[in-house]
């Protein structure tokens, strides 16, 4: 038996390189297109708003410092989108989890016809957000829809109103839009983490006496709280951004009573075309959501410390 | 005990019915509309079918309007970006599956703060970027933007699905005589197809619905997709309702088609994911 | 056909130390088992020999070449892997004749070495079949069948037999081994179990801990167990093993056990009266004898159809007895039993094997 002396391996460079690199060159038309489109665009939105940047008007530009937030701190539309979008990301949320949840558990275990009830169910998802929104606007239409007449025979409006017109009540448009919009996604990832409970666990609990509710709390829940809690976060901040269904329903009206601040950016950019102030409220928001993030990692880490 | 199992699952039944109802009658009500002739419109508001039925508005949309401009540009832009992410996606996702690298940890990072932060804030910044390119009002600057958007979330989808595919099938695939890449392209890739169907469905109905962005970009009719024409016929003329609604039974038919399609796989697709942990 | 030499071979994966110093040649043509637990390195060996993990240290060459740089396909290597990793989407002609449609070959070539090898495998009437429409067993011919077609310098195998029940694995034990005699290629396989190490192989390497324990002939490791770690590993069941001090008084050399017992035994080089030492004696070598030296209690017996397993205690120290003889003996009975002494072995507190000072 010969014994080599002890030498680390050396490769050629060129075969080193060549290995290191090959999953950079698998990945890079991604990324360079996701650095172009998305990265260099928010270090320029971020420059925005220190800038007076009036689309209409060729010769603004300048840089106008901490104007914008100044603007923004005596801004009262701005802070009632903020209040709303707590109530509409807060009502959204739970209401789309709840119920998603419900479908998820009803559609956990085989029955006659279980796959054509699952394809209906999520069908919502399907309709392009525009669509929804619109479709429920008409819906709410006292003209061309059932809702307010059928809402006045319950008692719940004592005229049949349109509710997107009522100060009051039209933000409850557009949640009902989102929850109908939204549940499928829930369901869809719950009832994907609930298959994988494996089944043995169920039947053990069954045999040790556990009943229904009993097995849902001490095995499901469990299981399921992983995947429930990163949903909900991931969805919470989703939604906060989600100004799509408000903007098609009700423009942040009536008199700016369902503005939320994703809305508030998006028709201070489109509409008064003034993408300096527009950036400066995208900031704030990019800001919050950032503290928002660092809270909930805080709050991942002691909870995993306290074990 | 055997009527306490029927009350259940009579319970479980009626649960599910009124879930779909509840998802369905907002469309129903779109269909029901669309076939209503105009003159029965505001008479016969609340009824659950006309009295007449007619696919006159049909006719007009498809005839007589802009929307089939509408649909076709939106059928160009969701197709080519559906195609162009998944093909970026499928390689970043490899990438992320098999290989153990340095930057792995960062790219990832890179790819969930994309889906964080709201892309409203990138509305002026992105706007002003295409201007001086020509991008603004085109399908190509359209198609540019809403495939950067996708791709994390694609690349994610494919990681997971590449993930539950066996390591061994490469392997044994480069010793049978193949590099990496072929093994990629004639093994493993063909495995994958539920996942690749997933992804283009996805990603094509995502790209369908975007509302936003199409908006802001786009100015004419002649690259208008059809969320951007459907809106401004809204707020343009006093509303011909029923015609509204026959246009927006003409957009949901690719999107319900690919989702109805695809949703299987979501679900198989991202329990895969969870069961590598 | 090739042989393959390991000099000095280091693994670490990161900071994390695998493999401590593996030196090995194999000869043209010869069978070699890597065995040991899980953990031991044994997989990572193959796997570097293949190609499929990189080199930390030391050097790799298959037939005087050094591999180290070339990547798998260029080795001229076959694998057959513990899940076979079948092409899922290929015919199992398919799955054989895919290296060969890599390089290229003619399709008369192909289409003859598939037959050859379906041939040799019994795979004829499987041809057209996916994987998923195969048993494991067939599953297992299909991979070596793709060996066999590429005719490589050597085959790898990582513990193919691993996923069969029992009788599917002896059965393919026996395959394994008649196909290594009619093609006398060389080979390396990677198990855990000792009597597939012990059945297939033309040399044994034990590893353990990353570092190889001992290299020889199946029967060199039975008779002549380099340490403890072989001797507990190779036989079924295993070895019964006695801690205890070495003592020697005049011509006498004895085991002194924990609770004062002594059990005789030879003398032995490298040794110092008073040290700390293991005795070691097979159970199918205990002897039971009418006028044995030790009394022994029955505590349970283990008939397997063929012998008995006896658990027995002497003086409260556990031993395992396997016999031929169907004595119809039970818990609570004493018998007399003997330990000789050219059936013992001894290990110092190293654990390394004692031996007997050259006459």
């Amino acid at each position: 038996m010969t014994h080599a002396a002890y030498h680390p391996a050396t490769r050629p460079f060129r075969k080193r390189f060549a290995d290191a690199a090959e999953p950079y060159l698998y990945s890079a038309p991604a990324l360079i297109l996701i650095v172009a489109v998305m990265l260099v665009p928010l270090v320029l939105g971020i420059s925005y708003a220190f800038r007076d940047i009036q689309l209409l008007n060729p010769f603004s530009g300048g840089f106008i410092g901490l104007d914008h937030f100044r603007a923004l701190g005596q801004d009262q539309a701005f802070f009632r989108a903020l209040r709303n979008t707590l109530w509409w990301t807060g009502a959204s949320v739970f209401l789309q989890f709840v119920f998603g949840l419900i479908l998820a558990l009803l559609l956990d275990k085989p029955f006659a016809g279980r796959g054509l009830a699952q394809a209906l169910c999520f069908l919502p998802w399907a309709v392009p957000s525009f669509l929804a929104g619109l479709n429920w606007a008409w819906l709410f239409n006292p003209v061309i829809g059932p809702l307010p007449h059928w809402m006045y025979a319950f008692g719940i409006l004592d005229a049949p109103n349109n509710i997107l017109s009522d100060p009051q009540l039209a933000m409850w448009g557009p949640i009902i839009a989102n929850v109908w919009w939204g549940i499928p996604f829930f369901a869809i990832t719950l009832l994907a983490a609930l298959q994988a409970i494996p089944r043995d666990l169920y039947e053990a609990a069954s045999i040790d006496g556990a009943g229904p509710v009993q097995r849902f709390v001490s095995i499901t829940l469990p299981f399921l709280a992983p995947t429930i809690a990163i949903t909900i976060l991931l969805r919470t901040v989703w939604i906060s951004n989600f100004a799509d269904l408000i903007v098609v329903m009700t423009n942040g009206g009536p008199a700016d009573r369902t503005q939320i601040v994703a809305s508030y950016i998006f028709t201070q950019a489109f509409k008064r075309l003034d993408f300096g102030y527009a950036s400066a409220i995208a900031l704030v928001l990019l800001v919050l959501l950032l503290v928002y993030s660092l809270l909930i990692v805080l709050l991942r880490q002691t909870l995993l410390n306290k074990d | 005990m055997r009527t306490r199992k029927l009350a259940f699952t009579l319970a479980h039944r009626l649960a599910i019915l009124a879930y779909i109802a509840f998802a369905l009658f907002p469309l129903f009500w779109l269909l029901k509309v669309s076939v209503t002739p105009n003159d029965l419109l505001y008479s016969e508001g609340v009824r659950m079918w006309p009295s007449r039925a007619t696919l006159e508005h049909y006719t007009f949309v498809i005839a007589h309007s802009a929307f089939p401009t509408f649909f076709k540009n939106s059928l160009i832009v969701a197709g080519s970006t559906a195609v162009t992410v998944t093909i970026l996606a499928s390689l970043a996702g490899y990438a992320l599956s098999r290989f153990r690298f340095r930057a792995k940890y960062w790219i990832v990072a890179l790819m969930l703060i994309t889906q964080m932060f709201p892309l409203v804030m990138l509305v002026a910044p992105i706007f002003k970027m295409l201007s001086p390119l020509g991008l603004t009002n085109s399908l190509t600057g359209l198609v540019i933007v809403y495939t950067a958007f996708n791709v994390p979330f694609a690349t994610f989808l494919m990681q997971s699905f590449f993930d539950g595919i066996p390591k061994d099938l490469e392997e044994a695939a480069m010793i049978d005589g193949a590099t990496q890449f072929i093994a990629f392209r004639q093994i493993i890739l063909p495995l994958t197809l539920p996942g690749i169907a997933a992804t283009l469905g996805f990603v094509f109905t995502a790209a369908w619905s975007e509302l936003l962005f199409a908006l802001m970009l786009i100015s004419g009719n002649d690259a208008a997709t059809f969320p951007v024409g459907l809106l401004t016929f809204v707020s343009k003329f006093s509303v011909d309702f029923g015609q509204m609604m026959a246009a927006g039974i003409l957009a949901l038919i690719p999107a319900c088609l690919f989702f109805l399609l695809i949703q299987r796989y979501l679900v198989q697709g991202l329990t895969a994911g969870a069961v590598k942990g | 056909m090739a042989s393959i030499d390991i000099e000095g071979i280091r693994k670490s994966f990161g900071a994390f130390p695998v493999l401590h110093g593996v030196d090995l040649t194999i000869r043209d043509g010869e069978f070699i088992v890597l065995v040991g637990p899980s953990g031991c390195g044994k997989s990572t060996l193959l796997r570097m020999i293949a190609g499929l993990e990189e080199v930390t240290a030391g050097d790799i060459r298959i037939d005087g070449k050094r591999v180290n740089d070339l990547a798998p396909k260029d080795r001229d290597i076959a694998m057959v892997f513990q899940s076979y990793a079948l092409y899922p989407h290929m015919s199992v002609a398919d799955n054989m004749s895919y290296s060969l449609r890599l390089r290229r070959s003619t399709k008369e070539k192909i289409a003859s070495a598939v037959s050859g090898a379906a041939a040799k495998l019994g795979l004829d009437p499987l041809l057209e079949r996916r994987p998923r429409a195969l048993s494991g067993g067939q599953r297992q011919r299909v991979a070596m069948g793709r060996a066999i077609v590429r005719q490589p310098k050597a085959f790898l195998f990582d513990e193919p037999l691993s996923n069969l029940d029992a009788r599917l694995r002896e059965q393919m034990r026996a395959e394994i081994k008649k196909l290594h005699g009619d093609l006398r290629a060389t080979s390396i396989y990677v198990t855990h179990d000792q009597i597939e190490a012990m059945t297939l192989a033309d040399r044994i390497v034990a590893m353990h801990g990353g570092v190889v324990q001992q290299v020889g002939s199946p029967l060199d490791l039975y008779d002549r167990p380099a340490n403890l770690f072989v001797a507990g590993f190779i036989g079924s069941p295993g070895m019964n093993f006695f801690e205890g001090r070495y003592i020697v008084s005049g011509d006498r050399a004895d085991l002194r056990l924990a609770n004062g017992v002594m059990l005789p035994v030879r003398r032995m080089a490298g040794i110092e009266s008073g040290a700390a030492a293991t005795l070691g004696i097979r159970p199918e070598h205990v002897a039971i004898a009418g006028g044995g030296a030790l009394e022994a209690k029955v505590d349970l017996i283990e008939p397997t159809g063929f012998g008995i397993i006896m658990h027995v205690s002497v003086h409260d120290v556990p031993l395992k007895i396997f016999t031929l003889d169907r004595a119809m003996l039970t818990p609570g009975a004493t018998v007399r039993i003997d330990l000789p002494q050219e059936s013992l072995h001894l290990f110092d507190e190293e654990g390394r094997r004692l031996d007997r000072p050259p006459a």
